[in-house]
């Protein structure tokens, strides 16, 4: 019969794509067989009762309550065990574990953000481990959106007013489309994204040293991407400017005073401390208010916008 | 220049004919360029932005300009008073005031396409629709004022079923047309002003900014889907219970036999017509609306499958033991019973909860409202055009042609929409301007079916047109029915009927002599 379930739908990525497949290919068997009753008697009373001559005389049936009876409580019996059945499925489609990973995501157009428990983003790109509910918390920055997984057989709106959520748990390592299944103008058909279902290794492998396609980026346009990305642009500006930090331009390599009195060498290794504990040199003329990035950025990260830093001459 | 003026209801319907019929040309083509740009996944010859002006207006102008009128304003228009032996409508004037009013709304929404266009989708969802550019707000009170056409005709059927019967005709002695189109005219009565309330708050939206719909302004973009439903979801049947009405009426004069279950019938439209304002929130099963609501609109659109189910076993029974004959409007009867039963049949895919999250708003949607929409209402207003024909226009056309016309939109319309269906359940989502590779196959089966389905189409207006070029040479009744309109010349006369009808027998008592007495 798989072949028969194949013909109609996607590869099934979760248990849930099988429950929801089962009730699909009930209503499909319904289907046919209603549509066979209906056109068949069709067919049939076309073939028997074709007119003959103007003159025929038909017999004058008016009505009879127990074929139409029939014909009600039936097919209400099977919509009923139909709704049972998709309701059933829908709660637990709704209701997402307790102990599953949860994972903030914003749409805006055209592109899905992932952020992670441990503040990493991605864009377009979610890699979660086989076997674990996954949790999306999702909000739109702009209109709104729809997040749907064709091979999860799960879809939610994505609102610019309100939270909403949707959980799934995958245990078969691969790629999934994402696509975006609301309105949302010009570039919707291009506001697709992957999942990357992988096994718990591979996983942690990937929290430890970010995305496999983040890992052979040369360091500097790493580096481009997190001061952006984790939010260094909006106190250090590469222009000059004074913000609420000192500006990188022109910053490495440099002495400096600091709060303390104390001259410092912006080399490396300043650099590396003030990222993990910001309060421990601060340069005079600045409050000590940067939050602490300690087990939000890895080394390699960490090279990647000292070598960013150091571009900005 | 008398028809400009004209109360008579048979003009005013003929008017309403030819206005609805150029609006399908209009929406048809714009269909017709979708379906070719969507032949491969890559830009063709439409940049993104026409691709979702032109599937905006596909949709406004196939709902607001055609399909709603089409039944009602245009056959109803003509038919209704004939059938219930009466002079005219009961308000000819309001009547004549809905054509200009509908006239009105038609060139403003004209207006709007020619000066910048919308892109909203015809569902015009908040925040998108009070942010982007583009004629929108002249476009919503296009809509707000082709509702009150729609408000008008509503009132008049009402009055004129209530108050003009003939002497003896009493309710269940009504045929089932009437039924069906008095079913009509109350949801548009009761729901149309919630559209024209919604669309007006989403213009003052745009134009005050005021905080209703848009998230940014404190409001909540979800309000607009469950306004924007709570009259759609009604409208849907106001599109499709004059269709079933119309098949009310061929399926018996064809088998020459007795409707059968005529309470069955006519109950279940008005049924369907109070069901159908409760079970908005189907559209909204991903919206976010909470999960209660959700089970909730899941159980009462099961409900609401049942009436329109009864009435497939009805049509088909009607057909046991008939006298069946298949001329034209009978083929496109049959059509409409079996694209119905698969329309009907894939409702109950989007009703179960957790199949609709996988379906929604995938091509699965857009081929199951084509089927009920286009394969139901349509085939049923093409059926109800060639039966009246003779009846309207004096004229008799050519039935083979006829025929093969009917052949191949039935032909056409399953390639089309088949594909859609298949496209859908793999996860092609609606409204898309380029797609995965994997979907091509399908597009292109679907592309080629628009031609099949458009060649039938002109070939059934060229045959019509091509009748009108002839001397009269309709019979009072081709068909042999025994419904009143049939009992007055072709075309009738100005005030239908040279004097009163009286109610002798019922309208499908098909083994009584026809006895009709003058009052």
């Amino acid at each position: 019969m798989s072949w028969f379930r194949d013909f109609f739908l996607p590869m099934q990525g979760t248990a849930h794509a099988a429950a929801v497949d089962n009730l699909f290919m009930f209503i499909v068997l319904l289907n046919i067989g209603f549509f066979l009753l209906i056109a068949g008697l069709i067919v049939v009373f076309v073939a028997r009762y074709r007119r003959k001559s103007a003159n025929d005389r038909t017999p004058n049936i008016t009505h009879h309550l127990g074929l139409e009876l029939t014909w009600s409580i039936i097919p209400l019996l099977l919509c009923l065990v139909v709704f049972f059945w998709g309701f059933k499925d829908y709660m637990t489609a709704t209701v997402a574990p307790g102990d599953a990973l949860e994972i903030n995501l914003t749409g805006e157009k055209w592109i899905w953000t992932f952020e992670y428990p441990d503040g990493m983003r991605s864009l377009g790109e979610l890699y979660v481990p086989a076997g674990k509910p996954v949790k999306l918390i999702m909000q739109s920055k702009d209109v709104l959106h729809s997040f749907f997984i064709p091979n999860f057989r799960i879809k939610m709106d994505v609102l610019p007013n309100r939270y909403t959520e949707q959980w799934f748990q995958s245990n078969i390592p691969g790629e999934y489309q994402v696509q975006c299944t609301e309105y949302c103008g010009k570039g919707h058909s291009g506001m697709n994204a992957k999942i990357v279902v992988m096994s718990q290794t591979q996983y942690e492998d990937y929290l430890q040293n970010g995305p496999p396609n983040l890992r052979t980026m040369p360091l500097a346009e790493l580096g481009a991407l997190l001061y952006e990305s984790r939010g260094c642009s909006t106190c250090h500006s590469l222009n000059g400017v004074k913000g609420q930090g000192p500006t990188w331009k022109g910053s490495y390599g440099n002495m400096r005073k600091m709060t303390d009195g104390r001259d410092m060498m912006m080399d490396e290794n300043y650099i590396r401390t003030s990222i993990l504990q910001p309060q421990a040199m601060v340069v005079s003329g600045f409050e000590g208010i940067m939050p602490t990035y300690q087990g939000l950025l890895r080394d390699r990260e960490i090279l990647a916008l000292i070598e960013f830093i150091k571009k900005q001459k | 220049m008398s028809w400009l003026t004209t109360v008579d209801h048979k003009r005013i319907g003929l008017m309403y004919l030819w206005s609805v019929l150029t609006a399908f040309l209009l929406g048809g083509l714009f269909a017709l360029a979708l379906r070719l740009e969507l032949l491969t996944p890559k830009e063709d010859f439409m940049t993104a932005e026409t691709y979702n002006k032109v599937f905006t207006l596909h949709g406004a102008v196939m709902v607001f300009l055609f399909i709603i009128p089409a039944i009602p304003a245009a056959l109803g228009n003509f038919v209704l008073p004939l059938m219930l032996g009466a002079k005219d409508v009961a308000f000819p004037r309001l009547n004549l005031a809905s054509y200009y009013v509908y006239m009105t709304g038609a060139i403003m929404a004209l207006t709007a396409i020619l000066t910048g266009g919308i892109d909203t989708g015809w569902t015009f969802y908040t925040p998108y629709s009070t942010t982007t550019g583009g004629a929108v707000t002249l476009m919503t009170f296009s809509v707000f004022v082709l509702g009150f056409s729609s408000i008008f005709t509503g009132i008049n059927f009402v009055a004129t079923v209530h108050k003009l019967r003939a002497p003896g005709m009493g309710w269940f002695d009504l045929p089932l047309f009437v039924w069906g189109t008095y079913a009509t005219a109350i949801i548009q009565v009761l729901a149309t002003p919630v559209l024209a309330i919604t669309l007006l708050l989403l213009a003052f939206e745009r134009m005050f900014q005021i905080g209703i719909f848009d998230a940014k302004l404190g409001g909540d973009p979800v309000l607009f889907q469950h306004f924007f439903w709570f009259y759609s979801h009604p409208a849907v049947y106001i599109m499709i219970l004059p269709g079933m009405a119309i098949i009310s009426e061929i399926i018996p004069t064809f088998s020459k036999k007795h409707i059968f279950g005529y309470r069955a019938i006519a109950f279940s439209s008005v049924a369907i017509a109070l069901i159908s304002f409760i079970v908005w929130g189907h559209h909204m099963f991903t919206s976010g609306q909470s999960q209660l609501a959700a089970v909730i609109f899941s159980f009462l659109t099961f409900l609401v499958a049942i009436p329109s189910g009864i009435k497939v076993f009805n049509w088909v029974a009607t057909m046991y033991r008939g006298s069946i004959a298949l001329d034209t409007p009978m083929l496109y009867a049959i059509s409409f019973l079996l694209l119905f039963t698969i329309g009907g049949l894939t409702g109950i895919f989007l009703g179960a909860l957790s199949v609709d999250i996988h379906l929604h708003d995938t091509y699965f949607i857009v081929a199951h409202f084509h089927y009920v929409m286009m394969g139901g209402t349509v085939i049923a207003f093409l059926a109800g055009v060639h039966y009246w024909w003779p009846k309207m226009f004096g004229r008799m056309y050519n039935e083979t042609w006829a025929r093969i016309g009917c052949l191949l939109v039935f032909i056409g319309f399953n390639v089309t929409f088949l594909n859609q269906f298949a496209m859908g359940a793999k996860g092609m989502p609606r409204r898309y301007y380029s797609y995965l590779d994997q979907f091509q196959g399908n597009h292109i089966g679907s592309t080629v079916g628009s031609w099949i389905l458009a060649l039938g189409l002109f070939i059934a207006a060229g045959v019509l047109m091509a009748s009108l070029r002839k001397k009269y040479d309709a019979p009072d009744n081709p068909w042999g029915s025994k419904t009143m309109e049939w009992e007055t010349q072709s075309p009738p006369i100005t005030h239908n009927f040279p004097n009163n009808p009286v109610m002798l027998h019922g309208p499908y008592d098909y083994n009584e002599p026809v006895v009709r007495r003058e009052a």
